[in-house]
């Protein structure tokens, strides 16, 4: 995109520059730049310009004229640079911009592995770590929940390369499943745990029959339509849900029996003789994320190299020919979202437990799109690029708190800042599943398919 | 006396009021190489695409006979299972390879059903994957197999879709080969080819018929490569059969040469004539 932009740039400019020589590039630089700030200026009047704000009587107006002169400062000096130096025929910086992104990726892309396990190393060594406090523990938890929730959605859109815009619904199902089963019939966490998952994927399931022939958009829009009925359905199923009230007093998670409270028959600390400590749950409620997250890393990426998650792939690629091949279509959809669903249940599971409290509020569109934006800015089908989009993204989401309402803005800006640098997300190659030769090379993303439905 | 592997009875394809194919009967011999050809638009591939289920045919029957006596009517059968049970493999006539995948993933995702089966359906194989390996090794090898015999061993990890068009066309063959069918169709595998590849064509064609005992079934507008190695020739002409026989006699058709080239005004009413109106 930009490199188009650019390109049409140049050749305009240098027509210009062809048709009246004398004007040297710097010249034209400033009348363009000065046009591209007026531009910036008008539009900032508007929005940056005018503020209304409480006044006895009603709302009044104030000027702030000094921000429209800023926007155009910021606009036409930064185009004026832009010109000079990035969009010049002969601009050497895009160059060497460019080589040293790509000598960096090659250089990063066999350390794969490596960065992989030393971000392993670290999740688990990281609570103890002297920085860390309760409000880094928390963060970490929730970085790990969306970790985990990208990598199930990933499966889903990654691979068998079908839209999903409801994944919270399989969340929503996870925390609900876990929230009513605990409370009526007194089922611990670990009990409940693969019976969440297992309730997420059948309803994955019964998503998945529906939209079989559907395609891309239409994909899209069904699936948005049944994260939305659930969510709705929980917030009119009084009786059973709690509506909009929620469900309040879901069991905590118990250490093989032992709990973690002050008071109590079988408590953690009394148990192992230690102080009493608000931590300790803390440390147990990330370990069970952390594993929770290791499993479904695992088994995705095994599946990935297994025959389903090849015909997964396929699918993604050119349905007709895995037709042709004899792969059953509908079973292999179906598996893709059932098994996406399990995880996103697995994740809702642990939701409900971390919090005590869920309501329908939890599970709303924003939540699918956080998790859809953490798969597709981490790299359609790699799991190394979730897991550091997840933290990029969470976790700097909360880093910039103190920024209230324009942290939204700045996360606008980086989501299109990675789109425009890397289409294809952070980590867009796609490594093969099996080799016969000894050198293992990535495919190049220009070659893999998004996939239409 | 074997019975041919595949008989096509009756069959007649509409598509709203446009009679794409009309009455059409033929059969395949088994081990033989059986070619449908016909000018642009006679309905060959509408024929594949219905022997391959992609089309359900409007009526006639299709059947298709193993060597043990096993027949499988295709009309009625979906078409990932006209691949799976019945054995039918086929290419498309615009190459549609998994571009993303390296050439022997594609190999691989064409033994799906085996490796399923060999993994449990692929749950069973995340936690035990001893036995599941045997099996990959030997899908393994009988992707070494074709690839070696396509000519594509030393591309094997490379992505389909940087491959030259030459290569992926023997990439799809190879690929339908890894199915382990009983009737290979091929949807004009010539098309695109320099004469040096189509002639290499034509040695892999004739040793998978003779070397690997697979029947084919070929659309083909090349007529070097029709000429050369169809043991049977089927002509089609606005859906409808004009001609069929060897080679030989199909060249020398005077329906065939009217389809293909035309004739000049005075001579069609004597040409018709001579055809019966097929034409």
């Amino acid at each position: 995109m930009s490199d188009t932009t650019a390109t049409a740039t140049t050749t305009a400019t240098a027509a210009q520059g062809r048709r009246t020589p004398r004007r040297s590039l710097v010249a034209q630089a400033l009348q363009e730049s000065f046009f591209a700030g007026l531009l910036a200026a008008v539009l900032a009047s508007f929005i940056l310009g005018v503020k209304t704000v409480d006044a006895p009587g009603g709302l009044q107006l104030q000027y702030r004229w000094h921000w429209v002169l800023y926007a155009f400062a910021i606009v036409s000096v930064g185009r004026f640079l832009l010109i000079l130096f990035w969009w010049r025929r002969d601009a050497k910086l895009p160059a060497v911009l460019g080589a040293a992104s790509a000598g960096a990726g090659r250089a990063i892309a066999p350390l794969g592995k490596w960065v992989g396990l030393a971000l392993v190393a670290f999740a688990f060594i990281f609570p103890f770590m002297p920085f860390t406090g309760r409000y880094e523990l928390d963060i970490a938890i929730l970085v790990l929940t969306y970790v985990l929730l990208g990598w199930g959605l990933n499966v889903v859109v990654g691979y068998a390369g079908l839209l999903d815009l409801g994944y919270v619904a399989f969340y929503a199902v996870g925390a609900y499943s876990y929230a009513l089963l605990a409370k009526t019939f007194g089922l611990g966490f670990w009990t409940v745990l693969p019976l969440a998952g297992i309730l997420a994927a059948i309803w994955g399931m019964i998503l998945g029959f529906p939209v079989l022939r559907l395609r891309g958009d239409y994909l899209a829009i069904v699936t948005l339509a049944f994260g939305e009925i659930i969510r709705v359905v929980l917030l009119n199923w009084q009786s059973v849900t709690g509506g909009p009230d929620g469900i309040t007093g879901i069991p905590r998670p118990t250490f093989f029996g032992l709990e973690f409270k002050r008071f109590g028959e079988n408590t953690f600390h009394e148990f192992f003789g230690l102080e009493y400590s608000p931590m300790h749950r803390l440390y147990f409620l990330y370990f069970i994320i952390l594993v929770l997250a290791m499993i479904t890393f695992f088994v995705t990426n095994r599946l990935r190299r297994l025959p389903v998650g090849r015909a997964w792939e396929a699918m993604r690629e050119d349905e007709i020919a895995c037709r042709s091949l004899g792969i059953n279509p509908t079973n292999t959809k179906l598996t893709a979202f059932a098994i996406g669903a399990f995880f996103g249940g697995l994740g809702g599971s642990f939701f409900a437990t971390r919090q005590g409290f869920i309501s329908p509020e939890s599970f709303t569109f924003i939540e699918s799109a956080i998790i859809l934006a953490i798969v597709v800015l981490g790299g359609l089908g790699s799991q190394i690029g979730v897991a550091i989009a997840a933290i990029v993204m969470i976790g700097g989401f909360e880093v910039f708190r103190g920024l209230e309402e324009y942290r939204m803005l700045l996360f606008g800006l980086l989501m299109v800042v990675i789109m425009v640098w890397k289409p294809r997300g952070l980590v867009s190659t796609r490594m093969p599943t099996i080799f016969l030769g000894k050198e293992k090379k990535a495919i190049s993303s220009d070659y893999v398919g998004e996939g239409s439905g | 006396m074997s019975r041919p592997i595949l008989s096509v009875e009756h069959m007649t394809m509409r598509f709203g009021g446009l009679l794409a194919i009309d009455d059409l009967s033929f059969v395949a011999e088994r081990g033989r190489i059986t070619a449908i050809i016909g000018p642009n638009g006679a309905g060959k591939t509408t024929v594949f695409n219905c022997i391959t289920g992609f089309y359900k045919p409007t009526t006639g029957r299709i059947t298709l006979t193993h060597e043990n006596g096993e027949t499988f009517l295709l009309e009625r059968l979906d078409d990932f299972r006209i691949t799976h049970h019945a054995k039918v493999a086929r290419t498309f006539q615009n190459i549609r390879l998994f571009g993303g995948m390296t050439v022997l993933e594609n190999l691989m995702v064409a033994q799906h059903n085996m490796l399923m089966r060999a993994s449990g359906f692929s749950l069973a194989a995340v936690f035990w994957p001893r036995g599941y390996r045997r099996k990959e090794n030997e899908a393994v090898d009988l992707a070494r197999y074709w690839l070696d015999k396509t000519g594509l061993l030393d591309r094997a990890d490379e992505p389909a879709a940087s491959l030259p068009y030459g290569a992926q066309r023997r990439l799809e063959i190879a690929r339908a080969m890894c199915t382990r069918p009983v009737l290979l169709c091929l949807d004009e595998p010539a098309a695109g080819l320099n004469p040096r590849e189509s002639a290499e064509l034509n040695e892999l064609l004739m040793s998978i018929r003779d070397d690997d005992g697979i029947s084919i079934l070929l659309i083909e507008h090349d007529m070097g490569v029709v000429m050369k190695i169809s043991d049977h020739i089927v002509v089609l002409d606005y859906g409808r059969k004009i001609a069929e026989g060897t080679p030989q006699e199909v060249r020398n058709d005077p329906a065939v040469i009217a389809a293909y080239l035309g004739v000049a005004d005075e001579e069609v009413e004597q040409v018709e004539q001579e055809v019966g109106g097929a034409s």
